[in-house]
């Protein structure tokens, strides 16, 4: 793959593995094994067997009638909201945990933003049985309550993340370091297409499915597997690598990605990492964050848990730099519309993340014959609160 | 460029060679040839707790007898550090203290402080300041080396060894109970003054734990005879838990203990109380 990791673990000028020696032979172990394990027969065929009967994929690709009607187009909902769980995270979380096991590991920890990570890492540790310890930043606690009380009551333990901006950021600086005080048996299950290599890399195969199915569904849809636009929104970056996967290497697709501008690019609360970051080391990878010019990391804001993250997966850095793919930004305000506007056109609620991506499609300028390819990564029920005190439903 | 990395470094470096000329000259490497035990070496978070007291500690801690400083410097997301140089951490970024405000507070180093002093921290504000203006400046205020616990070995071989060698500077790094005996020998390969060997893998400030596993682990490091002296770091505390290092080490280093007694009021007063109190 032109775009694809090389053997060193870089993107390009992004990637690596920035971690202290206490890390090392965990993240070595991984590096030695994941695409042995992962690309064996027996591995896939676990891993394709649970993503039909217990994730219930292939998820649809449904041709949102009122919304193509809307914004003259032709636009196809990639539904990983109707995903077990909820969101994307699940495919994810389902290869690592078959990993995991493989590596012997007997316990499995995690961080989360928006708590669907959690949710999703704590359901495959109850699927099969291993103990799971979630990380998820204090503020993140309350705004995303129903998550919390869906990992305790699937078995994780939940350990608030009381550092930093006590957010997604800070969660992950938790995970990180109760790996390195267990440097035997864990397996530390990243949410996202962060990290130090080979995760991004892994994490991007384990999404990969969402355009590999999106591919087959739009050609019985369309009758060409390729559209003109694919679009995702950007915490870390994994739903939209999973969508952009496959459409890497076509390179007349054009691939738009969502970050949350938060109150607005410049106004001090925004997560807009390629708007506001520069290059730089976070989480154990080279890639762009926000900080400041004495490179200490910039906390950043959005409404939406999953978004509001300082720096973007070190791939999606390097799409970025060489233009292959687009990175715009929503305001909050942008985003609870285009929700509120999904829920009632297509009776859809969609995710604060995701409606992010929806916000995207007012700005977008397409022809009629366009066919435009959005990823709904994950459903609204988590997000009622937070939809209900803005409208005030 | 093998890898695509924008190398602005080429890596062919002669490691022979660097142990030879520039590196005799570091006075950590002084230290080693002249001392062989009980080294102890401290280290504080720069800006803690007050923004310009980085030299006065320094100074009261070499009075005290300190053979070696570690300056930590401040970064937002310390992901190798427990509660106490955490919350030191973000103490000091509050109070101000950045890396070229450090570099000033150190132009007066070596007219005060004589012994051998490491700058401690993580990679990304080293590398927004510019890895090799780093090195310069931390030459040319008479820093002897750095320890960046999250710069990998790879990076550093191929884009940054150039820049240290150039400047003298020793790069220290860490070895912890899983690491690997072809690793180790690697890392021995590439230091210049010591290794800085972790009792157990964690995070600073927890308490040293000496099992039958951890002595197999020390004599399996000694019997490997390496050329560098090890020191050994992270959960060190008091007289007990130093003198227990030093049956296996060269020394030992005291981090978040001393950091505590930073948090106290009179510090400064404290300071070699502190000290005799760990190596009387
Ligand atoms: C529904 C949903 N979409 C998107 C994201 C953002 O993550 P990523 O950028 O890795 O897809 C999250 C994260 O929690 C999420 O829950």
């Amino acid at each position: 793959m032109k775009y694809g990791v090389n053997e060193q673990g870089y993107y390009g000028d992004f990637g690596g593995a920035y971690i202290p020696e206490m890390l090392y032979p965990n993240v070595e172990e991984l590096r030695q094994q994941y695409l042995n394990i992962i690309n064996g027969d027996e591995f896939r065929a676990e891993f394709n067997q649970l993503l039909k009967d217990y994730v219930g994929r292939p998820s649809p690709l449904y041709h949102a009638k009122r919304y193509s009607e809307k914004y003259g187009a032709n636009i196809f909902f990639k539904r990983e909201d109707l995903n077990h769980t909820g969101s994307h995270k699940i495919n994810n979380a389902i290869g690592q945990i078959l990993l995991a096991k493989r590596l012997g590991k007997k316990r499995i920890i995690a961080e989360t933003g928006a708590g669907q990570h959690g949710v999703a890492t704590a359901t495959v540790c109850a699927l099969m049985g291993i103990e799971c310890v979630v990380y998820m930043g204090e503020i993140d606690m309350a705004r995303q309550a129903p998550n919390v009380s869906r990992m305790k009551m699937l078995g994780a333990k939940v350990v608030p993340a009381v550092s930093g901006s006590k957010t997604l950021k800070d969660a992950t600086n938790e995970a990180l370091r109760d790996w390195i005080g267990n440097p035997v048996d864990t397996h530390y299950i990243i949410g996202s297409v962060v990290g130090p290599y080979p995760y991004p890399d892994m994490v991007a195969r384990f999404q990969s499915v969402i355009s590999f199915e999106t591919k087959k569904q739009l050609l019985e849809h369309t009758g060409n597997e390729l559209p003109q636009y694919v679009m995702a929104c950007v915490g870390g970056g994994s739903n939209a690598m999973g969508m952009f996967y496959h459409f890497l290497d076509d390179e007349q697709v054009k691939l738009v990605a969502v970050e949350a501008a938060g109150k607005g690019v410049d106004s001090g609360h925004s997560a807009a990492t390629t708007f506001l970051g520069k290059e730089g080391v976070l989480h154990g990878s080279r890639t762009i964050l926000m900080q400041t010019d004495d490179g200490q990391v910039v906390e950043p804001y959005s409404i939406s848990a999953g978004l509001d993250y300082p720096g973007i997966g070190p791939q999606h850095a390097h799409l970025y730099k060489i233009n292959r793919a687009q990175y715009v930004s929503v305001t909050d305000d942008e985003a609870l519309q285009a929700g509120l506007l999904c829920c009632q056109l297509e009776g859809i609620i969609p995710a604060i993340e995701t409606a992010h991506a929806l916000a995207q499609l007012e700005k977008m300028k397409f022809d009629k014959a366009d066919n435009v390819v959005i990823c709904i990564s994950g459903r609204g029920d988590k997000d009622l609160d937070t939809y209900i005190k803005y409208f005030g439903y | 460029m093998v890898y695509g990395l924008s190398t602005k470094y080429n890596s062919s470096i002669d490691y022979g060679l660097w142990t030879i000329d520039k590196i005799n000259m570091n006075r950590l490497n002084k230290l080693f040839s002249t001392k062989k035990d009980n080294l102890l070496s401290i280290y504080y978070t720069a800006g803690y707790p007050e923004i310009n007291t980085t030299l006065d500690i320094a100074e009261a801690l070499e009075k005290a007898g300190v053979d070696f400083l570690e300056v930590g410097f401040p970064y937002s997301d310390p992901v190798a550090d427990g509660p106490t140089i955490q919350h030191s951490s973000e103490k000091a970024l509050e109070n101000g203290m950045t890396l070229n405000l450090l570099f000033d507070q150190l132009a007066d180093l070596r007219k005060r402080v004589t012994i051998p002093i490491l700058l401690m921290g993580y990679a990304n504000p080293m590398i927004q300041y510019g890895v090799e203006r780093f090195c310069k400046k931390a030459a040319e205020v008479g820093v002897d080396g750095v320890i960046v616990p999250d710069l990998p070995m790879y990076e550093y071989e191929t884009l940054y060894a150039g820049y240290f060698k150039a400047n003298g500077l020793s790069n220290i790094f860490l070895v912890t109970p899983q690491t690997s005996e072809d690793r180790i020998r690697k890392i021995d390969e590439l230091s210049n003054s010591f290794i800085y060997l972790l009792s157990s893998s964690s995070i600073t400030g927890g308490n040293l734990q000496v099992s039958v596993n951890i002595e197999d682990y020390y004599k399996r490091i000694k019997a490997m005879q390496l050329k560098n002296p090890e020191i050994i770091g992270f959960g060190i505390s008091d007289n007990k838990s130093f003198s227990k290092a030093c049956e296996y080490a060269a020394g030992a280093i005291v981090g978040s203990a001393f950091v505590k007694l930073l948090g106290t009021k009179g510090y400064l007063e404290k300071i070699d109380e502190f000290v005799k109190g760990i190596r009387p």
